[in-house]
């Protein structure tokens, strides 16, 4: 048997989850179905009146991502952990912490980045204004990444358990509160006509910080989960 | 000569009798300090200038504060403890601070909202301090229920403790990102050396109560340490000895 050299294993690997993903397309489109759903649920909850709607738009795109995140997470270990995919990664030679990376960007790109995609859609179903549309984006594209790093803890922490929707939304979600926080408010202060660098660059912080911190606790939870 | 006698304390059956003899002492310390507080808090101490009578909730709400933080640090601190070196005791001390923590977290969230409606008009606001401490609650609550899903209770406790350390690194980022977001609590004033500062007449029983609490976590933790050792040893020689009476 001929040892893999790490950056083709982690090749081997997103390439693997990639085509999975697109082999099981109805199971994609689902986080959209549901950030799209949830988005139109709030018009209809508390009425129509453009300028209300206008306000509060960072905030309802934003809890809807959240939740779509945390909805989609499950599938990124569970089907690996039933059919004895993630045992063998964590026996193989290569950091756990790496192929962890690897898999949450394939995870990020099956569910995260779609949401970038309808988001522009949803800014305009809801009024915001078109030169906002560009913050919003960015602020997704900084911040969804950290709702998949931080949400592949709760996931690795919770793979063994039979029932764990209930158990990762109350492990997961406090853990986003600063995401959403800082990336609501900078869509909400760039409508305001203010900079919203200051903002941004703290979401790019929480990315940078994830990036390097998540992987080794979810490491430790999977050898945990598999023990 | 110390690492033999911590060899000793983390050994079950050593602490669970050392610990059974200990509690009464502490219990009652627990006591004295707790009476003496309420009673320099509630009747020696004037009454505020701006507040009245009403400021007299911080010492119940300010200790519970306090608590609610440290415990959380406590916990981690021996979650890191358990999951490094896979002390049985560690584990054990883990999972029995959660809810003592959990409880003052929500005493400190009641008593603040109690405190709230007369000073603020209201029971609630999204000010920062209480976001942050509700979110604490979760926090706990969330590790109480991860320990409560997982079957094997010595992988549960590596679960929590992972868990823990996790809200560790996340409590200051939650912290600062929901104050950033909204801020009406009062700056802290428990200080001597900033302006404005506490009298003493008013910072002594604080102090007391804040002892008192910390004592009071002590005692009950160690209770639960025990019992907790008791369920998961039951199958060992010692419990049987104990529980026969040989």
């Amino acid at each position: 048997m001929n040892e893999l050299s790490l950056t083709r294993a982690l090749y081997a690997l997103l390439k693997r989850d990639l085509l999975l993903a697109v082999r099981r397309r109805s199971e994609l489109a689902n986080p959209i179905l549901f950030f799209v759903l949830i988005t139109t649920l709030f018009p209809l909850g508390i009425g129509a009146d453009a300028k209300l709607l206008q306000s509060i738009a960072p905030g309802i795109i934003w809890v809807a991502a959240l939740l779509a995140a945390l909805l989609s997470l499950d599938h990124l270990f569970r089907s690996d952990f039933e059919d004895g995919t993630l045992e063998q990664l964590l026996l193989s030679a290569h950091p756990v912490s790496l192929l962890v990376i690897t898999k949450v960007l394939a995870h990020w790109l099956i569910t995260g980045l779609p949401l970038l995609i309808v988001s522009p859609l949803l800014a305009l179903l809801l009024g915001l204004p078109a030169d906002m549309v560009g913050v919003l984006m960015l602020s997704l594209l900084l911040g969804t990444p950290v709702l998949s790093l931080i949400g592949a803890i709760g996931v690795a922490l919770t793979v063994g358990l039979r029932r764990s929707g209930v158990i990762l939304s109350l492990l997961v979600l406090p853990l986003y509160v600063p995401v959403l926080i800082f990336a609501s408010n900078a869509v909400d202060t760039a409508m305001s006509g203010m900079p919203v660098t200051g903002q941004l660059a703290m979401l790019a912080a929480l990315l940078v910080l994830s990036l390097t911190l998540a992987p080794l606790a979810t490491a430790a939870a999977l050898r945990m989960s598999l023990s | 000569m110390i690492m033999k006698f911590l060899h000793k304390l983390a050994s079950p059956p050593h602490f669970y009798r050392l610990v059974g003899r200990l509690i009464p002492w502490l219990g009652g310390l627990c006591l004295l300090l707790l009476l003496a507080g309420l009673y320099g808090g509630l009747v020696l101490a004037p009454a505020d200038y701006q507040q009245g009578e009403g400021f007299r909730i911080i010492y119940v709400h300010v200790p519970s504060a306090w608590m609610s933080l440290f415990i959380y640090m406590v916990m981690a601190g021996a979650g890191a403890i358990g999951l490094i070196w896979r002390i049985k005791l560690a584990e054990v001390m883990t999972i029995s601070s959660a809810p003592i923590g959990a409880a003052f977290t929500f005493l400190a969230l009641v008593t603040g909202s109690l405190w709230g409606k007369p000073m603020w008009g209201t029971y609630w606001v999204w000010d920062a301090r209480l976001t942050s401490e509700l979110i604490l609650l979760f926090l706990y609550l969330g590790i109480m229920a991860l320990y409560g899903a997982i079957e094997d209770k010595r992988t549960a406790s590596r679960a929590i403790a992972i868990l823990a350390l996790v809200g560790v690194v996340n409590i200051p980022i939650i912290h600062y990102s929901v104050e950033w977001w909204n801020t009406l609590h009062q700056g802290p004033t428990v200080t001597k050396f900033d302006k404005p500062s506490i009298h003493l007449s008013m910072l002594i029983p604080l102090l007391l109560m804040a002892v008192g609490f910390k004592l009071y976590y002590v005692v009950t933790l160690l209770m639960r340490a025990r019992n907790e050792l008791l369920v998961r040893e039951r199958n060992s020689r010692w419990v049987a000895e104990m529980v026969t009476g040989k």
